[in-house]
């Protein structure tokens, strides 16, 4: 919240273009418009109610909403089966957000938790996917179930789902082709890829991961709402949090779809993937920002 | 979201108050602005560049007097597209050539823009102007990425110069390019890999990979969809290798790509070309224009007309309209158009182009896509004559005859004939949309072209 600290200090009184920096902030990082104005009004009539007149004390009002806003009421952790059955993740996503990476990382993961893991190479399509998937097996000590490029990705699942049974793994991780949200043939791909993987595992997938690129601005919204319908999505994972975006979609996203945020990719090593914080997330969301503020901002007051 | 509609039907209820008055205050304008603004930040253009954009809509609406023919409404959304597409570049650009072959290409940009998709397309793009490109395969780092442009170089018949991924991706680039020299190919491209634009030890790679190659072109692949942060990508690349151009990817989604303006406000420099789909041949020259309408949210309605011009036979169409209007398309019609709209190519890019499309009443459940469409077919195919005529004379064992004979469903022939009504109902609509007794699809265009129909 540096940011919105240095602005609550330069103006000490509420007004109107204290309200407008305010949403320039937040506008600023990706947070959407439409939640930002929401968020305002709310901050506005709260400002009311509370009768608060200093900057400073509105700070803690504004942090409260949105760590309250992004923590909601479910568990943030990964949805895993019952000891002794398979957990399926399967992981979804627009092209080149990370899905490939995020699975390797995540399987490093499970597998220095002393699970047994399995991946399913399900991207079929691009090339040199199925050889990504592989490297990363070979990195982290885990078979890949593959067809050849340019198979039935619903088979190279079913295919996966089987060898996962035979093998009684714990965990099995479940790559997809990226593809644009509206493109309806390959979301009923995608449809087909979580039918097959639900009839041969009721119980399954338990998890359904939506991979975001924190660099993606509105579009995201668009993304979790069509993914969403056509594969059941449970969460989110947001990767290259390292960068100097700042990912804040993932407060619209949690507002309108109530989507939570369960993993953050943050470089390209194995470790690089940690669970969601919801408090560090929003303080790192206002703190880089600092240094384009006292660029920009006119000292006029 | 707010679409065309809903920027035009807000400035709408600004100046709807005025009408008549044919006189602006700057109070109307501000208002204005604020929509205006907000319509340019839900389309993900950066505040900052939406505030200089605005600043600048804002003086040329305050000197116009707005005169007879036009509404305030259309005169500023009038200078915000022409301001924008000014913005933008104006006119597209071509890529740059050596004096002395080969002619070298830098692609740069962050992880997953698209770098090693576009280096390929552009390979084939050059091997459409029967150049003969050279790939060097600069990516050590994202496993199997060499695997990939390999795989992309085998599709075109482009070859594709790799060293592994044990040797510095500069060394590479230096051999790559003595390789073209050796062997006589005019064009060089060079895909590097994914960095952040503050990874200096990775930047620091690029600035020596550009000091041995004396690229002739430094292109930052940007991903449509980027969010905010665009500016901050596209700054920091630019200040690090000076950039001569953008390629914009994946807009072929429904990103409404403010990522573009961002980007050209913050470097100047122009964005060539426009990667629109997952295919090899999916890269276009970027239209300005288009991109602004896109931003706006008007969709993509001049690249619509250009295809249906260059597709539709103007005389069946102006028929064709004539029979939407009066109601009295018939499922010989049908079957005529469909022929005709496949022309322009898949139909869910088609739909995309339209603005509001997506909205209107009935365009749900005529989601098609084309193998939806052969059934269709099938099923008008197995009417008779007559049922073709009129369709209201197919009752249940018509129907079921139909479907027996195109091997489909009741419920599919069902479905197909509420959808032909709903069709019917829809198709009114549009036409009224193309304007009252124009010329086809020429309606259309003298709509965009001119303003003179625009709904307020």
């Amino acid at each position: 919240m540096e940011k919105v600290e240095e602005l609550i200090t330069r103006r000490k009184k509420i007004d109107e273009e204290f309200y407008e920096e305010l949403e320039e902030i937040l506008i600023g990082a990706d947070v959407g418009v439409n939640t930002v104005m929401q968020l305002i009004e709310e901050l506005r009539s709260e400002v009311k109610k509370r009768k608060i007149e200093d900057a400073s004390d509105l700070q803690p009002v504004l942090s409260e909403k949105l760590i309250g806003l992004l923590k909601g009421e479910s568990n943030p952790g990964l949805q895993m089966a019952k000891s002794g059955e398979i957990t399926v993740i399967l992981f979804v996503g627009v092209n080149g957000v990370g899905k490939t990476t995020t699975i390797g990382k995540l399987a490093h993961k499970f597998k220095s938790e002393g699970k047994s893991v399995l991946m399913a190479a399900g991207d079929t399509f691009r090339a040199g996917a199925i050889e990504q998937l592989e490297v990363w097996g070979q990195r982290v000590g885990v078979d890949v179930i593959k067809q050849s490029s340019g198979s039935d990705p619903a088979a190279v699942m079913f295919d996966a789902v089987q060898a996962a049974k035979q093998r009684g793994v714990d965990v099995l991780l479940c790559d997809t082709a990226g593809r644009l949200q509206n493109k309806s043939n390959l979301m009923e791909e995608l449809n087909k890829i979580f039918r097959v993987i639900q009839r041969e595992l009721p119980e399954a997938p338990h998890e359904v991961l939506l991979v975001l690129d924190a660099t993606t601005g509105q579009n995201a919204l668009s993304q979790a709402k069509l993914f969403g319908e056509k594969s059941g999505v449970t969460g989110l994972v947001l990767t290259k949090l390292d960068g100097t975006a700042k990912g804040g979609i993932v407060i619209a996203i949690r507002n309108e779809l109530n989507l939570p945020v369960k993993l953050v990719g943050l470089g390209e090593k194995m470790t690089d993937l940690q669970e969601f914080d919801s408090e560090q997330f929003v303080h790192a969301l206002f703190a880089g920002l600092i240094q384009r503020e006292t660029e920009q901002a006119p000292q006029e007051d | 979201m707010a679409a065309f509609e809903s920027l035009t039907n807000r400035l709408q209820n600004v100046f709807g108050k005025l009408r008549g008055k044919g006189k602006v205050t700057e109070d109307d304008i501000n208002e204005a602005m604020r929509e205006v603004r907000l319509a340019l930040l839900e389309a993900d253009v950066n505040f900052k560049v939406v505030k200089d954009f605005i600043a600048k809509v804002k003086e040329k609406a305050l000197g116009l007097e707005v005169s007879k023919s036009f509404t305030p409404g259309m005169v500023i959304i009038d200078i915000v597209n022409k301001e924008m597409t000014e913005l933008m570049g104006g006119t597209q650009s071509k890529l740059a050539k050596a004096n002395k072959p080969p002619t070298v290409l830098m692609m740069v940009g962050l992880q997953g823009a698209g770098k090693t998709t576009t280096t390929g397309k552009l390979a084939r793009l050059l091997q459409k102007g029967n150049h003969k490109p050279l790939l060097i395969a600069g990516d050590i780092y994202r496993p199997a990425a060499i695997k990939q442009l390999q795989v992309l170089g085998e599709q075109i018949d482009a070859p594709v110069f790799t060293l592994g991924d044990q040797t510095s991706p500069v060394e590479i680039a230096r051999a790559g390019l003595q390789h073209a020299k050796d062997n006589g190919n005019d064009y060089v491209i060079i895909d590097t890999a994914g960095r952040l634009h503050i990874d200096e030890a990775l930047m620091e790679e690029l600035k020596q990979i550009h000091q041995v190659t004396k690229p002739d072109e430094v292109l930052l692949v940007v991903d449509a969809m980027t969010g905010q942060d665009a500016v901050n990508v596209a700054q920091s690349f630019h200040e690090q290798l000076e950039l001569t151009g953008v390629v914009l990817t994946k807009l072929d989604g429904d990103t409404r790509g403010g990522a573009a303006l961002s980007v050209k406000a913050v470097t100047g420099k122009p964005i060539k070309f426009a990667a629109m789909g997952e295919k090899i041949d999916a890269l276009e020259p970027f239209h300005p224009d288009r991109m602004a309408s896109r931003i706006l949210g008007m969709g993509d309605m001049l690249s619509l007309i250009e295809k249906a011009q260059a597709n539709i036979d103007a005389d069946k169409a102006a028929e064709m309209e004539r029979k939407m209007r009066n109601a009295e398309f018939t499922f010989d019609d049908f079957l005529e158009q469909m022929a005709q709209v496949r022309n322009l190519g898949p139909i869910d890019q088609l739909m995309d182009m339209l603005p509001g499309m997506n909205k209107m009443k009935g365009m749900k459940d005529m989601k098609v896509d084309e193998k939806q469409i052969d059934r269709v077919e099938a099923i008008v195919r197995s009417m008779t004559k007559e049922e073709k005529q009129k369709p209201e004379i197919l009752n249940h064992s018509r129907r079921r005859r139909v479907a027996a004979g195109s091997g489909t469903s009741v419920a599919e022939v069902n479905r197909l004939i509420k959808q032909f009504d709903d069709m019917r109902k829809m198709m009114k609509q549009f036409s009224s949309m193309m304007g009252k007794g124009s010329k086809g699809m020429k309606g259309l265009k003298g709509l965009m072209g001119k303003g003179k129909k625009f709904p307020f």
